[in-house]
Order: C-alpha cells, then structure tokens, then sequence
C-alpha cells in the first residue's frame, strides 16, 4: 500500500555498473516511496538483479548515487555495515547459515550486529517465525526443511533486523512450483503490513495484485514504469508487450514473440 | 570359446589370489624366522621398556604433537586468511612462507631452530617450545592450504547473506565461513594430525633429556640397551596406538559429512 506522502525511502539515480566491458546498468533513476512495493520484472540479463543488489552495495555501482534511508552508500566513506542494517535482503537460494539452527540463524546477527541481549533476540526471532508460520521450527537445522521453508526462515532472519525496507531477488524461482505459494503468500503479508519491498521476480500475479508499482527493465535501463495495470495491463513499450506475452503464455510464445 | 566377461573378472581375481599366497608363502619359507624372532620379537628386551615407553615416551609424543597442531593451526589460519585476501603483500608472504616450510624437509627446520637460533640470538627455548615451535611451524604449511581450500569451499551466498545483515567482512568470516569450513575440512586435518605426529620423531635432534623423550628417542635408546632391535619396534606399534584412532575418526567425520551434504540434497532438490 502506498504511503501516500512522497518521502523517497531509496533514491537511485544515474546508476551504472559494469562487469569489465559487459555493461549492465545503463543509467538508472528510481525513487521508493516509503511503504511502496516496487516489483521489477524483465528478461534475465536485463540487470533487474544487479540493480537489487546495488541497494544494498553487495554489487558497487562504477557510478551514480544510491541513497538508503538516509545513507548515501555510494559516498567511498559510508559505514556500510551500518546502513545494512536497515536493509533487508532475501536470496534466491536462501543462504540460510547451514551450521545454525533456525533460531540461530535469526538471532546470530541480533547479537552480533545489534548488540541485543539472548533473551530479547530470541523473543524477536520467535516472533518473526511464528509470522512466518514456522514457529515449530526453531530447533531445526535449515538442511531439514524444504526449500519453502527455508526462504520463509530467510525472511524471517531478515525481518528480525527489523529492516526499513526490504530486497527479494528472485525469491520463488530455486522452490517447486507447490511450494511457491507459502512464500508469496508471506511477502503479500508484509506488503500488507506497509513494508517497503523491492521484488524482482517472474511471478506476474503476484506483481499485478501486490505491486504498486512495476518497473520492467531491459538491456540495462527501466523500459516502462508504473502502476501494474498500467505496465503489465497495457503495456506501451513494444519490448514489454514481447515479453509479457513470452512470460504469460509460454507454449505459444512464437506466435507473438 | 570366448570367456564372458563375468569369468575373465573371476579368472583373473583368481589369479591375483594366487600371486598373493605364493609371495607369502615364499616369505614364510625363505625368512630366517629364527633370528628375525630374536632381533625383533625379544619380549625380554621388549618388557625392559614399560613402564617408562608408556609414561613417558607416549605421553611426550602426544604431547609434543598436540602443542606443534595447536600451534600450526593458529598460523595455518593466519596464513589461510592472509593467502585469500585482497592485499598483495599478505598474499605473497603467505605463499612464499607455504611453499618453503612444505617444501623443506622437517629436519632442516629442526635444525634451524634447535642449533640456528640459539646461535643467531643468544636465546635457548626448553626442549618442549622448540619442538612446537618447529611441528608448528611444518604443520602450519600443510594446515593453511587446507584451511584455504576449506575456506574456499564455503559458498559466496553465505558472506552475501552475512554481509547484508550488517556483519563486516571480518565477522562474516569468523562467524559464518571458517565454522562451515572446518566441518569440510575436518577429515584432511586429522590426516595432517596423523603426518605431525610422525614428524614428532624428529625431535630426537634438538638433543633431549631422559624425561623428555619420545616414542622413536625411546626406541633408540631401548635398541642401544638392550642390543635388539625389539624395542624400536615395540615404539613403532605405539605410534599405531595415536595414529589409528585418528585415522578411524577421520574416516568417521568423512562419512559423517556426506551423509550430511546427502540429507542436504534429498531435501532441497
């Protein structure tokens, strides 16, 4: 749900990345309201995950400035650490800690990070499990639980920072496909909650009835931006419509495409 | 008629059998057992070495081994850590310092800093320093390459993750990554602990006391004594008493952490 007010919580402008000669980014504006969900759709190769994990500096933009709720972490001397603690990340292939339980997993960072005693980061995590609907869980070891749980304990680990806004980079795409449902099912609940969320995804439904904004993206740049009836409803940009097309209706993909 | 290839696989198996009990019988006929049995096999040259072999020798051979691991594994960590980073100068002194202490032979080492050292700086260690110092130093060698490999193996979504919950790269590293490579690497280190305390022999050069000898020391001194070769014998059985444990955990920990990256797999694929 939009806030309404236009305070940018992330402020992207002229973003561009390269890796060696292979451009990636090719100049990107991008300004997130504070409780906005900004789903990113578009083709693979088209920089939408590059452009994710920008904003959270694990890939370093060549130029252009990146401001996080209130840190310009494209400043050289920015405490990054520091500003990722109010960035959540959530990952395609989950990378929960595999040596920890689930609860430790949630709480490692508590402590560590945040310097919060073992009794209030266990009482934060369980929190968060329980939201996640994985309270039972917490005693288990990640290689226990199926690739659905294991991103609902992602994203649990992340909440438990307590985070001003959230990143998902393809967070269905490593699950089958029954086991999709549960994850989205928890991020359509943050949404609802007002967390301000970047998704990039292929999941169409879950961007048209969540989103509210879509920005597609193709060969570096943001091609169309805006509400989701508008983007994948009626798209404008010829390029969008290709891709829609492919993505929504794959076995007849060549008639359109 | 052609043979199927079960029975060529039967015919020659068999035949492999059969080279093997004639070469052993051939050994049983041709050795001197007799006097094998009397320069090997003394038990009364062997009973003159307990209790002392025991309390002594095995104990200072555990001893000197378990200090020279603990110690190589602190500078194997060091080094693992200064061969992966992105600062030059770490990166080659770590590899320089690798390649000549795996490449030198232990002796020379023991050499070094039991008659070297005390010559170069008027400094004389007691004997059980020297040694860890010297078994740390040739294990840290082998330990770092491990550990590197080790470290290596952990996947880069693990410091992602970590990085992004605000951890810096230091703590990401000592919370998330060497934990989960010590588990990989934990079968190849018991082989290094294997090799160390072999190399815990060599000690006999920095020149010991009574009290201060170990199991091959012991022996030697046991073969001038009693004039067999009875007690260097009984020495080596002993180091089987460390060494084939450890070889058993280490196989232990090896089918332990397949299983694991098998459960791993069943559930997530």
């Amino acid at each position: 749900m939009s806030a309404g007010t236009d305070d940018a919580i992330v402020e992207i402008s002229g973003l561009h990345k390269a890796f060696g000669k292979l451009e990636v980014l090719k100049g990107i504006d991008v300004r997130v309201r504070r409780g906005e969900v900004v789903c990113i759709i578009g083709p693979s190769g088209s920089g939408k995950s590059t452009l994710l994990r920008c904003v959270n500096l694990l890939e370093e933009p060549n130029s252009g400035t990146v401001l996080v709720n209130g840190y310009e972490l494209t400043d050289p001397d920015v405490d990054i650490d520091r500003a990722r603690r109010s960035i959540g990340m959530v990952f395609q292939g989950f990378n929960l800690f595999g040596h920890l339980s689930v609860l430790d997993n949630l709480t490692v960072a508590q402590r560590k990070v945040l310097g919060r005693d073992a009794a209030e980061s266990e009482r934060i995590a369980r929190e968060n499990l329980e939201k996640v609907g994985l309270a039972e869980k917490a005693k288990s070891m990640p290689d226990q639980l199926s690739g659905g749980q294991q991103q609902r304990v992602a994203i649990a680990r992340a909440l438990s920072m307590q985070p001003a806004v959230m990143l998902f980079d393809e967070p269905t795409s490593a699950l089958d496909p029954e086991l999709v449902g549960d994850v989205l099912g928890v991020m359509r609940q943050l949404a609802d909650e007002g967390m301000t969320m970047l998704v990039v995804t292929h999941e169409m439904q879950f961007a048209r009835e969540v989103a509210d904004t879509v920005l597609f993206m193709d060969g570096g740049v943001v091609v169309e931006a805006g509400p989701p009836s508008k983007v994948i409803g009626e798209p404008s940009e010829e390029r969008t419509k290709t891709f829609l097309s492919r993505v929504l209706n794959p076995v007849h993909a060549t008639e359109t495409g | 008629m052609p043979m199927s290839p079960r029975k060529r696989a039967q015919a020659f198996r068999g035949a492999q059998y059969g080279i093997l009990v004639l070469a052993l019988a051939a050994v049983a006929f041709f050795a001197n057992w007799e006097k094998l049995g009397d320069a090997f096999f003394n038990l009364d040259a062997m009973s003159t070495q307990f209790p002392g072999i025991i309390t002594t020798a095995l104990v200072n051979t555990i001893i000197y081994t378990a200090l020279g691991f603990a110690l190589g594994l602190a500078i194997g960590l060091v080094l693992a850590l200064m061969k992966l980073s992105s600062v030059g100068p770490y990166r080659w002194i770590a590899t320089v310092y690798i390649e000549f202490f795996r490449g030198v032979p232990a002796l020379l080492v023991f050499i070094a800093l039991g008659f070297g050292v005390p010559l170069a700086f008027q400094l004389q260690f007691d004997t059980y320093s020297t040694a860890a110092i010297a078994l740390g130093l040739v294990g840290s060698a082998y330990i770092a390459e491990t550990l590197r490999a080790g470290i290596q193996a952990v996947p880069k979504g693990q410091v992602e993750a970590a990085r992004s919950l605000g951890m810096s790269q230091s703590r990401a590293t000592f919370t998330v990554v060497i934990p989960q490579a010590f588990r990989i690497i934990l079968p190849p280190l018991t082989n290094e602990l294997i090799l160390l305390t072999k190399d815990s022999s060599l000690i006999y050069l920095l020149g010991l006391l009574g009290s201060e000898y170990e199991l091959a020391k012991f022996g030697r001194e046991g073969m001038n004594a009693t004039n067999s070769m009875s007690p260097i014998l009984l020495a080596g059985l002993c180091y089987l008493i460390i060494t084939v444990p450890l070889g058993y955990l280490s196989r232990y920990l090896e089918r332990r952490a397949g299983r694991q990256r098998d459960e791993g797999l069943e559930v997530t694929a």
